[in-house]
């Protein structure tokens, strides 16, 4: 029938069973002994038995869970039709399939469900967000307006934003970007580029840093700058938090892009006689520029989520504050953080809403970044 | 034949001695401002951030000073008593850590499996972009999404855990009979079982991408070899993916334990503050020591706050022990050569 005739093969199937029988004992005779084992998990019958096992333990965890056992709570549900599922499948796989292919199936379809769920979990997330912010954000008004415009408790959805929050947390975010960026970036120059006994110390304090917990570098703060100081609770004082935690990352990140260049092309331009300065401005930063800008981003984008630090170091306030420095600033995290805190189901929603432009400037963020990582592909 | 040949031309008079051009020692000067500046820069970070480390430290001192070595083993945080202590929060902040990690690790590992071995090839890059971008989410986001969609659902699995399995004292829940007549659900909301579940959420992207990272290292080779030996797709990822990236998978983990430990927004949110010790996961209540401060900083007096850096500080210490640990593991792991032309 077929053109393959290897009849010794059968003995090294069980590589993948933790079953110490060998496979297809008792079963030999199932398929003939010169046919080889199909590979791909993507037959007709794998689809078939995931369809029917899914449809049948759908219908007997709803007889069982919703009609017969005591049982109530959706999650209980998904969790009984899983596991439904799987005994299902394995069973119907067992009836024509050795124990390794079983084995094998049994474990695509946890992983594939698991990874699923994973997925699921994400979406729902991002997915519950915007549904229920959705009422607050396509006012135009929630773009335009500060939150001193109305109550946020009582006003309804058309009157007051979150102008002020927005302002606040680009006012926060370029500050300590300024502040970091340059830090950062040299110091990765420094470790990568001149080395020695005292930047392996910067490293490992460096590396220990981005352990900190994001409440610590704003308690940090509030001790040092505004008990000790005497500074007052402003978008200043946030800014200086989130660089603290901003430094160590774009550090650490930069310092793992710079490593990546190739030190052939430093001992090129060495030995073409440029200096080490130029060596550092014309060849390593220029070919590792995307990679710096990644590294740059990414500092942002966990800068801008952040809420523990500014909500130990902002101060809250519910009017446009332009000047970081003398008055307390309200800024997206704070002004979620504050709406969840309130209870009030108005002021909840006005919550989402504002997580929605939040979301939005973290994927602008993180896209940017992908589209750099593409751009540094491409051109090699 | 073997005889050199002078090429050079009859009668020219013989060159000087062949002296190697002079290699001055010294850098010029551009380069000397260069490295001067640059250590300039690293020695200002390492001073900004050393400070801080150094400075939370030290709050260790006034701290045991005023409260004495009770402050480890007591467990209320009173700031009207002035009795402080953190034996409940940072058993608090283990729990909810190791809550989070239980409910992670499987799905972190089976999801990074799913991405490097099993998912078809043009979707894999998407796959590992959606990882990054759930990395890159907001906690904040995660807390709501925990609070508002989770907890009012988990409520019930907690009651079934409960039910079923509540003669295993972690999954008891006091005053929680589910036979009771009128079914009190506020006892399983709010609890360090839940905080967990959602801190899971944030720190299965970390461990998801380094176990990606470290299982698409496993040779081809080995993976061939393994097929060609009949194995199945799972026996080859048993015996060659797995064991590779044993590394990964362990400093992955160890990575997101040190991320769960600090983790404050969601925890803020969902626990409701409680300073008994009481392993009882499933019941309402529960203190860490990122929500401790977040808590208690606005009302501190200057020898709390104090103290409350301690604290936080015991917390840093545990976390970088955490991150070190991960980071010598994941280095140990068989990984990629240097990258050289």
């Amino acid at each position: 029938m077929t053109a393959f005739t290897n009849t010794e093969q059968p003995d090294l199937r069980s590589t993948g069973s933790p079953d110490p029988q060998p496979a297809g004992i008792g079963r030999a005779s199932a398929d003939s002994p010169d046919r080889p084992r199909a590979i791909s998990a993507t037959t007709s019958d794998y689809w078939l038995t995931l369809l029917g096992s899914a449809i049948g333990s759908l219908g007997l965890v709803w007889l069982l869970y919703e009609r017969i056992l005591p049982f109530s709570g959706t999650i209980g549900f998904y969790i009984c039709w899983y596991v439904a599922y799987l005994a299902m499948f394995t069973v119907v796989t067992a009836i024509v399939h050795k124990p390794t292919i079983v084995v094998d199936r049994l474990w695509t379809a946890l992983i594939t469900g698991a990874a699923g769920f994973v997925g699921i979990a994400l979406a729902s997330t991002v997915g519950y967000t915007v549904v229920r912010g959705w009422a607050a954000v396509h006012h135009l008004n929630f773009f335009t307006e500060s939150e001193s415009a109305g109550s946020p408790l009582t006003s309804p959805l058309t009157v007051g934003g979150i102008l002020n929050a927005i302002v606040g947390t680009l006012i926060e975010l370029v500050i300590a970007t300024a502040v970091s960026v340059p830090l950062g970036i040299g110091t990765a120059i420094f470790m990568v580029e001149v080395g020695g006994w005292f930047a392996r110390v910067v490293r490992t304090v460096v590396e220990a840093m981005t352990a900190l917990p994001d409440i610590l570098a704003g308690l940090f703060i509030y001790t040092f700058l505004i008990i000790a100081l005497g500074v007052q609770r402003s978008g200043f004082a946030a800014a200086t938090a989130l660089s603290v935690m901003m430094l160590p990352i774009i550090a650490r990140t930069a310092d793992v892009q710079l490593r990546a260049v190739p030190g052939g092309l430093r001992e090129a331009s060495l030995a073409l006689g440029a200096t080490q300065w130029r060596t550092v401005w014309r060849v390593v930063i220029p070919t590792q520029l995307s990679g710096l800008a990644t590294a740059v981003i990414l500092g942002m984008a966990r800068a801008v989520g952040e809420t523990a630090p500014v909500l130990i170091t902002s101060g809250f306030s519910t009017y446009l504050a332009i000047n970081p420095f003398v008055n307390p600033m309200n800024s997206l995290p704070l002004a979620i953080f504050t709406a969840v805190r309130s209870g009030q189901n108005l002021f909840i929603e006005r919550g989402f809403g504002t997580g929605i432009v939040l979301l939005a400037l973290v994927l602008i963020l993180f896209a940017t970044v992908r589209l750099l990582a593409r751009s540094k592909v491409a051109r090699r | 034949m073997t005889t050199l040949i002078d090429l050079r031309p009859e009668g020219s008079a013989p060159e000087p001695d062949d002296a190697p051009r002079p290699i001055r020692k010294s850098l010029s000067a551009a380069d000397r401002v260069f490295r001067w500046g640059t250590t300039g820069i690293g020695a200002i970070v390492l001073v900004l951030i050393g400070a801080v480390g150094a400075f939370l430290g030290y709050q260790l001192f006034p701290t045991l000073r005023d409260y004495g070595l009770r402050f480890f083993t007591e467990n209320q945080w009173n700031p009207q008593l002035n009795v402080l202590g953190i034996s409940s929060v940072l058993i608090g902040t283990v729990e909810v850590a190791i809550i989070a990690i239980v409910i992670s690790f499987p799905l972190a590992l089976l999801t990074a499996l799913y991405i490097s071995e099993y998912a078809p090839p043009w979707l894999r890059g998407t796959m590992v972009s959606l990882v990054d971008l759930m990395a890159a989410i907001p906690s904040i986001i995660y807390a709501m999404w925990g609070l508002f969609l989770i907890n009012p659902h988990a409520l019930y699995l907690a009651r079934w855990i409960n039910e079923y399995l509540g003669w295993f004292p972690l999954f008891h829940v006091a005053s929680g009979d589910p036979r009771a007549p009128v079914f009190n659900l506020g006892v399983y909301g709010s609890s360090p079982f839940i905080a967990g579940m959602v801190v899971s959420m944030m720190v299965i992207p970390l461990a998801c991408a380094v176990m990606i990272g470290v299982f698409r290292q496993a040779p081809v080779s080995e993976r061939e070899g393994a097929y060609a030996l009949g194995s199945t797709r799972w026996g080859m990822v048993r015996t060659v993916v797995l064991p590779f990236g044993r590394g990964g998978i362990v400093g992955g983990t160890m990575l997101a334990l040190g991320r769960a430990l600090g983790e404050t927004v969601a925890v803020l949110l969902i626990l409701s503050p409680n300073f008994d010790i009481k392993l009882r996961p499933l019941e309402i209540g529960g203190i860490t020591t990122a929500s401790l401060i977040a808590n208690f900083f606005g009302e501190a007096t200057s020898g709390q706050l104090a103290a409350l850096l301690a604290a936080g500080f015991v917390l840093f210490a545990i976390t970088i022990a955490v991150n070190t640990v991960a980071a010598m593991i994941v280095a140990r792991s068989r990984s990629g050569a240097l990258t050289e032309i």
